[in-house]
């Protein structure tokens, strides 16, 4: 990687340290300068944080009851 | 009114009552049953989600999640609050899932794909950039990448959910881990390094191509194509 330049190659190693904003300030300004100029970057970037929406969607957030009562028995047994 | 609305009022309820680890501790501690099943309905299928990780069998699942309750009960006094009651949980659950998880894989073994950090591996295949001999070498060797069209509508119809599970599953097990805790759970990278005991580099290099990996197969189905 050249000092003043980022790939598109170097771009798409870099999007997790980007999105988690761990990257020094001025690899996050590069970063950022390539993604205004380079169309298909953005859209993989993009992507990216589509993949990562995609993926927390399906999430099921339901405890079956049958679980739950369980769950709550080992309580009940712990304090007998 | 309905069991499941009433569980989630009383959720509410203990959530003000609860608000902060040091009444939730307390409260455990003097054997509250409605601290107890606050914990249960806020963590409890995430509990169940994350012993999955490790172990396949569903009432091993069970087992563990169980084990991990009463482990936190007889543990409770001894907590002390230098991590949050949820990291503490969690990591009493990732131990006791481990070590079930051993215990199973001589019977019904995991299917392992070895996967080192400090390997290099690429997100995007090598010959979608331009090489060394061209003008712009590492630039995109197509002018333009096809945006997605409204992925979290298509997630609806099941396809893409089935195709995502499907990736997820065949992940080898670090990455699987990590952005299950990461995309899924919502974990902060920080807890997840606490729980998993991973280095803050690794647990990114294992998240980085667990998602690129996710982003790979999206794409070359096709489903998202306009």
């Amino acid at each position: 990687m050249s000092e003043s330049e980022i790939t598109c190659k170097d771009l798409v190693e870099l999007v997790t340290d980007y999105l988690d904003d761990r990257m020094p300030a001025e690899q996050r300004l590069r970063f950022e300068e390539h993604i205004a100029f380079c169309s298909p970057c953005a859209v993989y970037l993009e992507q990216m944080r589509q993949t990562i929406s995609v993926t927390g969607a399906l999430r099921e957030e339901d405890l079956d009851q049958e679980s739950r009562d369980a769950m709550l028995s080992v309580f009940k047994d712990f304090w007998r | 009114m309905e069991a499941a609305l009433l569980v989630r009022y009383e959720w509410r309820v203990a959530a003000v009552r609860y608000a902060g680890d040091t009444e939730l501790v307390q409260a455990l501690r003097d054997g509250e049953e409605a601290a107890f099943a606050y914990l249960v309905d806020s963590f409890g299928a995430s509990m169940q989600r994350v012993a999955a990780l490790y172990v396949r069998d569903r009432a091993v699942v069970q087992e563990v999640v169980q084990d991990t309750w009463l482990a936190v009960l007889r543990g409770i006094d001894r907590f002390e609050s230098r991590s949050s009651l949820r990291t503490w949980l969690f990591s009493i659950l990732v131990n006791i899932a481990k070590t079930r998880g051993v215990r199973e894989s001589r019977s019904v073994p995991f299917a392992s794909i070895a996967d080192d950090p400090e390997s290099r591996q690429e997100s995007v295949p090598a010959d979608r950039f331009l090489g060394d001999d061209s003008a712009w070498p590492g630039h995109w060797a197509a002018t333009a990448l096809p945006e997605w069209d409204r992925p979290l509508e298509r997630l609806l119809s099941g396809e893409l959910r089935t195709l995502i599970s499907a990736a997820i599953t065949q992940l080898p097990e670090m990455q699987r881990r990590v952005v299950s805790l990461r995309d899924i759970e919502g974990w902060s990278a920080g807890e997840v390094c606490n729980v998993l005991e991973l280095s803050e580099t690794n647990q990114r290099v294992l998240l980085h191509r667990a998602r690129s990996r996710l982003r790979d197969v999206i794409d070359r189905s096709g489903i998202l194509e306009n």
